[in-house]
């Protein structure tokens, strides 16, 4: 049984976003959305696995905003839904956000934003806390495990009494960690989708759903933003443990909580420092900060990333001086935490331990001693595209080309596992030059292509894989042709949103329930558009570069290269070599051969080894998969392959 | 009879190379000792930064409470290793003189030793560097066992085995059992079971 359907008052292993899917499936969900991305992708692949058992419609959507859209329509129609995505997503989504939040909904909906402090697999650190305080709309946070799950399925009913979206946010800790999970009751019946629209302006259960007249419901959504304080002044969810009258209080949410925690305790202050949880974080409830501001004079606030709660809280309290009086407030306006980065249990102690004037028990000196003189020993582990990775050989075909046409073309990045080529510019032969949003590389090449009045005269290129290509990159690529934008836009085409775990996009016959459905597909798009298109094996490098270079030969027009190989992790793939690699001894002339090791120090491919002692190329079988690409870049040809059989 | 923890907390790092089976080892370990009645919080990273880099889970293994998802600097009790040097990485950050660690000796070169930018250390320093910052340690061969069993992936489970072996946590051959049973499909249970056994056989 899948341990999402585990029945109820059994305790569970759940991950966060497991522990979510949960709560949306004890209040009822009917209809989940989402797009990939780094930290949330799991919500809406559990639920994908349990739809048909719990007869939801789940979809991963093209963008953001349209899986919102896809969400509201349901909460519309009196269903309860939920839209997820990671933080740069609710930008994305915010434009129909703000009229939504302005026109209201009916049957109970969330959108969950899991986010990536210290981005960890993000090219951005920014967070959506602040679209709650700008767009009025209610936000929570869950603290731990439990708590993902309880207050996920409290969220449904919170949205359903104020008849407005609610904003659930979690971190990558939070997202990404698992913890121990009682479970709840599943409702035994789903809700009937049903449209009423007749009623007048301002009914919200029978009226249009608009956002207008503007100022009498943007009154009415404040009023429910009120409604939702009133809710968070007694919500359990928001507590204190500590001692009665502490020294100093902590005020934190989400992951924050549980450094916190840990921090009191390793430096154990237990009976001098007390923690107000707070799990309901916009808008912040007035009479509960009366009451627990005037434990102490002193504050401290711990959250990531930047001093949202901090500003909130520092406002209300200038707002209530009289009742809790001055305080002193510790937190990243003052630098006692960094406002940039994830924070953990040892930076929240050496604050703490700051303040409270406490140290904390550290190592002794003889073993700091050892570590000092083993740290140095230890090489970095950068990451790379993964052995048979069809990045590396598209990048390598760039870069061949870029070379070839010798006129220092430009390339923008775009997002996906070959952002990395920016990231580490090494791994992508030092070619991509911009990285940006989704979609922004096309849009940043159809600029660059307009400069050539103004003196920059250079070949531009942009390229984005299959997923972006949907979500964001038609619009930039529709400009770039109207407006005669002579770019070369490549896609790594790799059969899915591989970065994020192989979720469909619109390019597959396949549906996130599983379901046959119409494949989109790009080369059709692109020769609609009026582009020239070609596509290409990027394992083939002598092919592609050859299409690659004259494409950038052709003035005066978009030009579409499709470069096709599936991902190297994908399921059909994993563990089945095409070819088996060998280094022939005989023939790689080691240091010697004047390539400056093309095979090792520049191809870069973990498979692909230096034997230190002979000092020859050799392939890591164990960890080769066999693309058989490292055997066209060998100008010994000392690299053979042959055709693995079974 | 249930086996019990050393500690009331205990911190366990899982360590290794993106690809080699971290995330897998670390479920099946806290499966088991959730399973055993223990609080289990485990905080991992994975996504992009799983891609050829060192990848670490955390597991905090507790008889009471929810512990944050990150261990401190200086307070591992266990680790585990499927790649040397990773061992060498955690242990510098969290290694105290009371940790014990399991590494698995195969090498994997960072892409920086293969361009010949940086060395990597020998199998003498590796020793040396485990002797004296540790307080037990083990450095197994769990690929070339996975390999003879067919598949390096299985080093991973090799690696649980070894770890059972060492009784340093209270879990044996049938909370792994059990813990397959429930998270793997029935066509994988047998070699899974092999592989644990032979982890099992190496201390």
């Amino acid at each position: 049984m899948n341990k999402l359907l585990s029945p109820a008052k059994t305790e569970v292993l759940l991950m966060g976003n497991e522990a979510i899917a949960r709560g949306a499936l004890e209040a009822g969900v009917s209809v989940a959305t989402g797009y990939p991305g780094t930290p949330s992708s799991e919500v809406i692949e559990n639920l994908a696995e349990v739809a048909q058992e719990r007869n939801l419609y789940v979809e991963w959507s093209t963008n953001e905003k349209v899986a919102l859209e896809v969400a509201a329509a349901a909460s519309f129609a009196g269903l309860r839904s939920m839209c997820v995505m990671k933080q740069n997503g609710v930008n994305v989504a915010s434009d129909f956000l703000l009229h939504l939040a302005s026109s209201g909904t009916r049957g109970g909906i969330v959108l969950v934003t899991c986010e990536d402090p210290g981005a960890l697999s993000s090219v951005n650190e920014g967070e959506s806390r602040y679209f709650a305080r700008m767009l009025e709309i209610p936000l929570l946070e869950p603290a731990n495990f439990q708590e993902a799950k309880d207050l996920t399925k409290w969220a449904f009913e919170l949205s359903e009494k104020i008849r407005n979206v609610v904003i659930l946010r979690s971190v990558t800790r939070m997202s990404h960690a698992s913890g121990n999970v009682i479970c709840g009751r599943l409702p035994e019946k789903s809700r009937t989708a049903r449209f009423v629209s007749d009623g007048s302006f301002m009914d919200p259960l029978k009226g249009p759903v608009v956002s207008t007249p503007v100022v009498a419901k943007h009154n009415l959504q404040q009023k429910k933003l009120q409604e939702a304080a009133k809710l968070f002044e007694k919500i359990p969810f928001n507590n204190y443990s500590g001692p009665r009258r502490p020294e100093l209080l902590i005020i934190t949410s989400s992951a924050c909580f549980l450094y916190s925690n840990e921090a009191v305790s390793m430096l154990g202050l237990q009976k001098r420092v007390g923690i107000l949880k707070l799990s309901c974080t916009w808008p912040l409830p007035p009479n509960l900060f009366k009451k627990y501001l005037r434990l102490t004079d002193k504050i401290m606030i711990v959250e990531e990333v930047l001093p949202f709660l901090e500003e909130n809280i520092k406002v209300m309290a200038m707002g209530m001086l009289k009742e809790t009086g001055i305080k002193t407030f510790y937190g990243k306006m003052d630098k006692t935490l960094p406002s940039v980065g994830e924070l953990n249990p040892d930076l929240v102690a050496a604050a703490l331990g700051r303040i409270m004037k406490v140290k904390y028990k550290s190592l002794p000196a003889g073993y700091k001693k050892e570590i000092q003189k083993v740290a140095p020993l230890i090489p970095p582990r950068e990451q790379t595209f993964c052995p048979g990775c069809p990045h590396r050989a598209s990048f390598w075909n760039i870069n061949t080309a870029l070379k070839l046409d010798g006129r220092e073309g430009i390339v923008c990045g775009d997002i996906g596992c070959y952002a990395m080529a920016a990231l580490f510019p090494a791994i992508g032969f030092n070619t991509v030059r911009t990285l940006h949003s989704m979609g922004s590389g096309t849009g940043l090449a159809s600029g660059f292509a307009k400069l050539e009045a103004f003196g920059l005269d250079k070949p531009v290129l942009a390229l984005c894989g299959d997923s972006t290509f949907y979500h964001a990159v038609i619009p930039a690529l529709i400009n770039a042709q109207h407006n005669r934008a002579d770019i070369t836009f490549i896609v790594l085409d790799n059969a899915g949103t591989a970065m994020t775990g192989f979720q469909p996009h619109p390019g597959l016959a396949i549906s996130t329930m599983g379901e046959a459905v119409p494949a989109v597909d790009i080369a059709k798009i692109c020769v609609a558009i009026g582009a020239k298109v070609a596509i290409s094996d990027p394992f083939d490098l002598e092919g592609t570069s050859k299409i690659m270079t004259s494409f950038m030969a052709e003035r005066g027009s978009l030009k579409v290269l499709i470069l096709r190989q599936i991902c190297a992790l994908s399921p059909e793939k994993k563990g089945k070599k095409k070819y088996l690699m060998q280094v022939k001894e005989e023939l790689c002339l080691g240091e010697n051969c004047g390539c400056n090791r093309l095979c090792t120090r520049i191809f870069r491919c973990p498979a692909l080894t230096w034997d230190m002692a002979k000092k020859k190329a050799l392939i890591d079988e164990v960890i080769c998969a066999g693309c058989g690409v490292c055997y066209s870049i060998c100008p010994q040809k000392a690299i053979t392959r042959t055709e693995a059989t079974g | 009879m249930k086996m019990s923890l050393a500690k009331e907390h205990v911190n366990i790092i899982i360590t290794g190379v993106g690809g080699q089976g971290n995330v897998m080892a670390s479920r099946v370990l806290a499966g088991m000792l959730v399973s055993a009645g223990y609080v289990v919080t485990i905080g991992e990273t994975f996504g992009m930064s799983q891609r050829g880099g060192s990848v670490m889970s955390h597991l905090r293994v507790s008889s009471t409470s929810v512990l944050s998802p990150q261990i401190p600097q200086g307070m591992a009790d266990i680790i585990i290793a499927l790649e040397p040097v990773e061992a060498l990485r955690v242990l510098v950050r969290y290694g105290n003189p009371d940790v014990a660690v399991l590494s698995n000796s195969r090498v994997v070169y960072p892409m920086g030793v293969i361009t010949g930018d940086f060395t990597y250390p020998s199998l003498d320093e590796i020793k040396s560097a485990f002797k004296k910052l540790t307080a037990k340690n083990w450095l197994i061969d769990a690929t070339a066992v996975a390999v003879d069993l067919g598949n390096p992936v299985l080093s991973n489970i090799v690696m649980i085995g070894a770890l059972a072996g060492t009784a340093l946590l209270p879990i044996d051959r049938r909370a792994f059992e059990k813990e397959i049973t429930r998270s793997m499909s029935a066509d994988k249970r047998g070699i899974n079971m092999t592989a644990f056994d032979a982890g099992m056989k190496m201390l």
